[in-house]
């Protein structure tokens, strides 16, 4: 039995009267790749804020390697307004910050580049390594840290090289190109060194061919950094190219899971795509 | 040029520039306005670049600046007023409650360290507050700590809303440079390490910060706490400069006055903080001194020219910064050798080509005359 | 109730800035509607108004000057946001705040520069400068006209905003100011409108706090500005009615810090209500939550 790193248990999120995502349960287990897709708006990237504490789930708990991140109730206006199901089954409260999700080992990137804009590309990984700077504020402001500062800077090289910006270290991250931002995007969620990392549409823009080297490079990612991938994509040669496991939803809720085979066959799955389709 | 050369050369610089004040100080009488100029900028030097720590480098707009200078003079004049002129200083409390002096130095820090203290006390709530919303709470904590500071009740203490005076002031101009020198050459290299960057970070995009891993409210109050610390320094060497405090005068007029310091110099970049300080004050106090006065051309007395023009005149030049030159006189870029080198090399040349573009420019109007 | 009897002017006298700060209030609060701009100089447009009225009334006659100090000032609102604000729209909020900053400081200086630094005695209005007997207090006629005027021309703006197609226009902008920019909403003429509905609203106040105080100075906008900014605040920014509350509220608690005699304290209390309230309930009594979009 493969380990679970990340645990969702009847996540719902509800903004006012709108339940966008709807009790929504998934595991992933160490080592995968796992896919989550779903029609436009049916709330992925929603549950990625989740899972990664930028919002505060309405209902559910979100753990990982076996510790709570999050766990809520609806409570105070909600209890009200809640419209998801399961509204007794969690009692507690418990909410972790962005950041220290972060520190316990998820790293994420943007489906809309959110970098550092006006700082260099070696800037943008360093600030992901910053939090594992040991020298105080105070000792810094003194020029104390300048040892530790060269080794992160070359460890930050590392990541860069990696993605194979190196050429491009000195640049102002707004002045890359689409896809060297996109490069950098991940550069960054690596050097926070996770042992998952969320990829929110990684593919966005792509032609075939870039998003058949980024298939490889996840892959590469996966093995080399000994990591979990688990990421929101609409490219379908991608998702079923790449993903051990697949989660489909649909306005938030989930309707099927699988493997690519399974997924490609599921009745569901093709009603969602192809009502789509039908109406259009 | 290698760093190690480079580096020579610039503390060869910096050493030179304290040659030239010691000199300057020796033979320019003590009323001289250059002097009084490069005392007050060297002062207000740290303060904008106390106040860009936090505005241009972390992207907190906090007007709170002039409560925390407040609390610095108040601090550093309260302790070291010597105990002989108690009496006198604090003649409607008894000589006060505090029968203490501390050393100058002592008495700089603390007055550091309490502005400090207040920040990361006002932190707690207001750093959590959206852009223009802390702008008006820090601006308000300013405010009430004014009101504090002149209330009799403390009296014994601040001497309500009298003077303080009679302390100990500095004797030479190479003092205030090596304190602001010291504490600017602090907050540059806060900057170049890995906080710094976290604090640009947060600047640029909270949310992504955050998500990588950086504690958003931990490294606001940093900057906060920091920026703070060097304002009641700066707030210190104020005292000392002008020889006598009074909480009254520093209304958020000073806080706008150095946040305007920081926009022309332009937010982002600690040299530019610098040299509009100088450029500040020396306007302010010197060089547009003659637009107050009335003067005459022969018998025709000059129009405009009388008390108050001067700072008409300079709120448009202000203006005009704020509106056509948003990026101030430096951007957000920084000294360095290089640069300066550059600067100097291409001086020739860029005033040969304004020459030559004028005479374009002459030559494009007289064709289009034709 | 010994106490209200007792403190009865003071209560009136509360309740009569505070309708002078409801008056600035919605200036600051329609524009930030609207632009999401703190006008730090609206507060200098206040007193700007006040010495338009010094000098129009020290060589015309009343019915002149009055229209005339209205007129003025609503012009000087309307060319400050031409000027300063129109050509930062697609700029950092921080810059505009800069800029309005900055006007505050020319304006300031301006009026430094005209008076010399005097303060001058503001003309005294006939009739509403009388003084009337309210039971047991004498006070003057302005205590009682500034709430009700405040309240009629608060009425007034309501129905504006509620029913007319401007209003209309207004309320869309607040909303969303991009989409109903795509909505062919004319965005320089909303604005406009704020800004002229702002600058009258803040002669009128000054009209009737000038008439009240009698001296006007080139820093005095500052603290009236900042005060009516946070009863803004206070109420939830962007809502009218809320500012309106805000503002009374501040204007009696003031009075009544007065008449317990901690006057030092007076302006530092409005702030420290502003603080108390953005930490307990940011957006105010009446404001709507806003969160950003990942």
């Amino acid at each position: 039995m493969a380990k679970n790193v990340l645990k969702l248990e009847n996540v719902t999120m509800q903004f006012g009267g709108v339940v966008a995502v709807n009790d929504l349960s998934l595991e992933v287990n160490e080592g995968e790749i796992i896919a989550l897709i779903g029609p436009n708006g049916a709330g992925k990237t929603t549950a990625f804020n989740c899972i990664t504490g930028v919002y505060e789930p309405t209902n559910g708990r979100i753990s990982f390697n076996g510790e709570t991140m999050l766990e809520n109730c609806p409570h105070g206006k909600m209890k009200k307004l809640y419209a998801g199901t399961n509204a007794g089954k969690f009692t507690k409260v418990i909410r972790k910050t962005p950041d220290v999700i972060t520190k316990m080992g998820i790293a994420r990137t943007f489906q809309n580049i959110r970098l550092f804009k006006t700082m260099t590309v070696l800037e943008n990984v360093l600030v992901a390594c910053h939090m594992f700077v040991k020298t105080g504020v105070v000792f810094s402001m003194l020029g104390l840290g300048k040892k530790e500062e060269a080794a992160m800077r070359q460890q930050a090289m590392e990541y860069i090289r990696f993605m194979g910006l190196e050429d491009v270290a000195d640049e102002i991250a707004a002045n890359l190109p689409y896809g060297k931002q996109r490069h950098l995007e991940i550069a960054r969620a690596l050097a926070a060194r996770p042992k998952l990392l969320l990829l929110d549409e990684p593919a966005a823009g792509m032609n075939p061919q870039e998003t058949a080297e980024l298939m490889e490079l996840i892959r590469r990612i996966r093995d080399e950094f000994n990591l979990t991938v688990f990421m929101i994509e609409h490219h379908m040669d991608l998702v079923m190219g790449i993903s051990d496991r697949i989660y489909v939803i649909d306005f938030g809720k989930q309707i099927a899971e699988g493997t690519p085979v399974e997924i490609q066959n599921n009745p569901a799955v093709i009603a969602a795509y192809l009502g789509e389709e039908e109406e259009a | 040029m290698s760093k190690k050369k480079k580096n020579i050369i610039n503390i060869c610089l910096l050493a030179a520039l304290f040659v030239v004040l010691f000199v300057l100080e020796q033979t320019l009488s003590g009323g001289s306005m250059l002097l009084t100029v490069l005392k007050k900028g060297a002062i207000y030097a740290l303060i904008a670049c106390s106040m860009n720590l936090l505005n241009g480098f972390t992207g907190l707009f906090s007007l709170g600046q002039a409560g925390f200078m407040l609390l610095g003079a108040y601090t550093y004049a309260i302790f070291t007023i010597p105990v002989e002129a108690r009496a006198d200083v604090y003649q409607y409390f008894d000589g006060g409650i505090i029968q203490f002096t501390l050393p100058v130095i002592v008495a700089i820090i603390l007055a550091g360290i309490v502005a400090a203290l207040f920040a990361s006390l006002i932190g707690m709530p207001v750093l959590r507050l959206k852009s223009d919303y802390l702008a008006i709470a820090t601006l308000g904590f300013a405010e009430i700590i004014r009101a504090f500071m002149m209330f009799e009740g403390l009296g014994p203490i601040t001497n309500g809303s009298n003077l303080l005076k009679k302390f100990p002031t500095f004797s030479t101009i190479l003092f205030p440079f090596a304190v602001a020198g010291v504490c600017i050459a602090l907050i540059v290299m806060l900057i170049n390490s890995s906080y710094g960057r976290a604090f640009k970070a947060i600047r640029d995009d909270e949310v992504a910060a955050e998500a990588m891993g950086v504690n958003l409210f931990k490294h606001k109050q940093t900057a906060f706490v920091i920026s703070s610390f060097f304002a009641g320094i700066g707030g210190a060497l104020l005292a000392m400069y002008q020889s006598t405090v009074q909480a009254n005068a520093f209304k958020s007029a000073m806080t706008y006055e150095i946040l305007l310091i920081v926009v022309i110099g332009g937010i982002g970049s600690i040299t530019g903080s610098i040299l509009a300080s100088f450029l500040y004050i020396a306007s302010s106090e010197w060089w547009l001194r003659f637009l107050d006065e009335t003067a005459f051309i022969g018998s025709f007395q000059v129009p405009l020219l009388r008390s108050g023009f001067r700072m008409v005149v300079f709120s448009i030049i202000i203006m005009v910064i704020v509106l056509f030159y948003r990026q101030g006189i430096m951007g957000t870029r920084e000294y360095s050798l290089d640069a300066l080198l550059r600067f100097f090399k291409n001086l020739p040349a860029k005033i040969k080509s304004i020459g030559k573009k004028k005479k374009g420019e002459d030559a494009a109007a007289s064709e289009e005359v034709q | 109730m010994d106490f209200i009897v007792a403190n009865l002017p003071y209560l009136l006298t509360g309740i009569s800035v505070g309708g002078q700060y409801a008056l600035i209030a919605i200036g600051y609060t329609m524009v930030y509607g609207i632009l999401r701009l703190i006008n730090f100089a609206h507060g200098d447009l206040f007193m700007i108004a006040g010495f338009i009225m010094v000098y129009a009334s020290a060589s015309l006659p009343l019915y002149i000057s009055l229209p005339l100090v209205i007129i003025l000032t609503v012009v000087l609102g309307v060319l400050i946001e031409r000027v300063a604000y129109k050509p930062l729209r697609s700029a950092p909020r921080m810059s505009v705040m800069i800029s309005a900053i900055g006007v505050s400081y020319l304006l300031q200086n301006f009026a430094w520069y005209v008076t010399g630094g005097l303060a001058k005695i503001y003309p005294e209005i006939p009739w509403i400068s009388d003084s009337v007997q309210i039971g047991p207090v004498s006070t003057s006629r302005i205590t009682i006209i500034t709430p009700i005027l405040t309240i009629v021309l608060i009425i007034a703006l309501v129905v504006l905003i509620k029913r007319t197609k401007i209003g209309m226009a207004m309320r869309a902008v607040s909303r969303d100011f991009e989409t109903s920019q795509l909505m062919g909403i004319n965005i320089n003429r909303v604005i406009s409108t704020t800004f002229i509905i702002g600058s009258f609203l803040a002669a009128i106040g000054s009209i009737l706090y000038f008439s009240r105080y009698t001296t006007v100075t080139p820093t005095i906008g500052a603290m009236p500005g900042l005060k009516a900014f946070v009863a803004a605040v206070f109420g939830g920014i962007g809502s009218i009615p809320g500012a309106v509350i805000g503002a009374f509220i501040i204007g009696i608690c003031e009075n009544i810090i007065k008449a317990l005699g901690y006057t030092t304290f007076s302006d530092a209390f409005t702030f420290a209500l502003l603080i108390v309230i953005l930490i307990f309930k940011p957006t105010g009594l009446f404001g709507e939550k806003e969160s950003e979009k990942v």
